[in-house]
């Protein structure tokens, strides 16, 4: 049975990885997952300084899914160069570093910074929901996306990949401007912008007021958007929203995912990666599939 | 070594000790062998339309029996479901977690070292297994709003305090004043005149933050428990950080994860501004 996947030019052992946030820099996993199992360790977004990220609270439940504003709180580019980077190596994991930055200069700096580092693929993130500037601001705008994706190409060492939002009304418009601007491949999709209102106290939950919803609640519009830019657009797909099973990472990867990346489940199961990736190879085992690569876009 | 186990725990018993108060007791044998006082567990909802899991302080661990004693008080959906847990059903639950009062690392405090152990509403459970564990002369400090609970194992405890961990009294405070000194815990401390050479809380956070003025005034050292809303529990998320006082060396900005670096803090590092 043939697991690996190819993104870009690199071949990954199997097409799990993790949704970059909800598995911190792969260490706070270690003890339920064996990293080097995975097809990739996607890290939580990094900035070139520290950031403190949002007031609490930053979580907030909701039927089958959560909404968070964490705002990207990190340790910043040298940290984590210094210390997450050469941990996942002496693990034996690949590395997606997924990249924020409040302007275009901010992650220029943090793609610079990792060129000499051993990273897989840059993940860049113009699609959270939780920051103000930044951001969003370049994942909304089909010129903003194309411009930024051409200035991180110009000087990126490795494979970038663009992360798109779902809070646009086209995203094929903005799939098509990653493209035009020299991205090796996209992902998606990010979290959608919801809010929470506690009737009781008559108050937001969150402090933020808006969160980013992720969890299985969001999966029909994952499969949606990989679908509709699958046929729109060429580069491959990291998908991503809701996967909780193998059968729903299947489900992506019929849409047109190369590759699946597991979120939210990791919360509710911290062994959920690897429960993702036994279900794959169950289904594929009882189709009698021998090559993943033959599900991808296959609907 | 693994810190924390994740695994299929069984219910050994559960009842309702006051109006929304449940103590529910849990065999989840290797957690309770590595489980110190101030840690918590996950618990898990049986549906994945709740699917973050529930933090739980452990009241009492039972490293012979190989049980976990959760006393919780149900506050939505998620701590409804687990309500209605009977022995013999089991649940999905990761634990221990947290840093908990005391690290097994750190050297025994003296048995004749003054320790308030203080308690607010259902920050008090974590307290019985410290109390029973610690040496000292403690006074646990119980503040409840209305309605007693715990207060029994509390004075049980007090009545066989193993003389080589020292002693151990109980003061009260309710809101209502139906029993004991009415008002707070700390109203009860200044009444009573009760003294002590460190402090260990865990309550709400206008508590917590009482707790903490009144010990820096008086230059104590006490350790404070605190919550905040979770969604991992192993400190990947960074969802329930509080405020510190100086950059962490793990974050690298002032911010600390309640999951991971505390629950437990020393007070001055906690940033309530």
């Amino acid at each position: 049975m043939k697991l690996a996947v190819n993104i870009a030019g690199v071949t990954f052992k199997n097409p799990v990885t993790t949704a970059s946030g909800t598995f911190g820099s792969g260490a706070e996993f270690e003890e339920f997952v064996d990293l080097a199992a995975l097809g990739a360790v996607t890290t939580k977004g990094v900035a070139s300084q520290p950031w403190e990220g949002n007031p609490t609270p930053r979580i907030a439940e909701t039927y089958g899914g959560m909404l968070n504003a964490v705002g990207l709180q990190n340790p910043g580019i040298e940290l984590f160069c210094r210390r997450d980077i050469p941990h996942l190596k002496e693990k034996g994991a690949s590395i997606i570093v997924n990249v924020c930055g409040h302007s275009e200069k901010e992650y220029l700096e943090v793609v610079e910074r990792l060129s000499g580092e051993p990273v897989d693929l840059l993940e860049i993130n113009v699609s959270c929901p939780n920051v103000k500037e930044g951001g969003i601001a370049f994942g909304q705008k089909p010129e903003a996306l194309f411009h930024i994706t051409k200035a991180v190409k110009e000087i990126a060492r490795q494979p970038v990949v663009m992360k798109l939002s779902p809070n646009v009304t086209d995203i094929t418009e903005m799939a098509r401007a990653a493209e035009a601007g020299g991205a090796d491949a996209l992902s998606l999709i990010n979290t959608i912008t919801g809010m929470k209102i506690d009737i009781h106290r008559r108050q937001f939950v969150l402090a933020n007021r808006t969160g980013g919803l992720s969890g299985p609640a969001i999966r029909p519009v994952a499969v949606r958007m990989i679908y509709q830019v699958h046929k729109a657009c060429p580069l491959p797909i990291i998908g991503m929203g809701g996967v909780m099973t193998g059968e729903d990472a299947i489900e992506l990867i019929m849409a047109g995912a190369s590759m699946v990346a597991v979120g939210t489940a990791n919360f509710h199961d911290p062994c959920a990666t690897m429960k993702v990736l036994q279900g794959i190879e169950t289904y594929m085992k009882n189709y009698h599939i021998s090559d993943i690569n033959e599900l991808i876009g296959c609907i | 070594m693994m810190t924390m186990i994740k695994g299929t725990a069984m219910v050994l018993s559960q009842k309702m000790i006051a109006d929304g108060i449940y103590d529910l007791v849990l065999s989840f044998p290797e957690a309770a062998r590595l489980a110190v006082p101030g840690q918590f567990v996950d618990l898990y909802c049986r549906s994945a339309a709740r699917l973050l899991p529930r933090p739980i302080s452990i009241c009492e661990a039972d490293a012979r029996e190989g049980s976990l004693r959760l006393v919780y008080r149900t506050a939505g959906a998620g701590t409804r479901e687990f309500s209605h847990l009977k022995a013999g059903d089991s649940l999905e639950a990761v634990g221990p977690l947290g840093n908990g009062f005391i690290s097994p690392e750190d050297a025994p405090a003296r048995n004749t070292e003054k320790v308030l152990l203080i308690g607010g509403g259902i920050g008090i459970p974590p307290l019985l297994e410290l109390a029973r564990r610690l040496p000292g002369e403690k006074i646990a400090v119980l503040g409840y709003k209305d309605a007693l609970f715990l207060k029994d194992d509390f004075d049980r405890l007090a009545g066989r305090a193993d003389p080589a961990l020292g002693s151990l009294r109980v003061a009260v405070a309710t809101e209502d004043g139906h029993y004991g000194c009415q008002g707070t815990v700390l109203d009860l401390i200044r009444e009573q005149k009760l003294e002590g050479e460190i402090i260990y809380a865990c309550g709400p956070m206008p508590m917590l933050k009482a707790v903490s003025a009144y010990a820096l005034d008086r230059g104590i050292k006490a350790r404070i428990s605190l919550e905040e809303r979770m969604a991992c529990g192993i400190g990947a998320c960074l969802g329930c950080i509080t405020k510190v006082k100086h950059k962490d060396h793990h974050t690298n900005v002032h911010n600390r994860r309640v999951c991971k670096d505390g629950p437990v803090f020393d007070a001055g590092e906690v940033d309530f501004s």
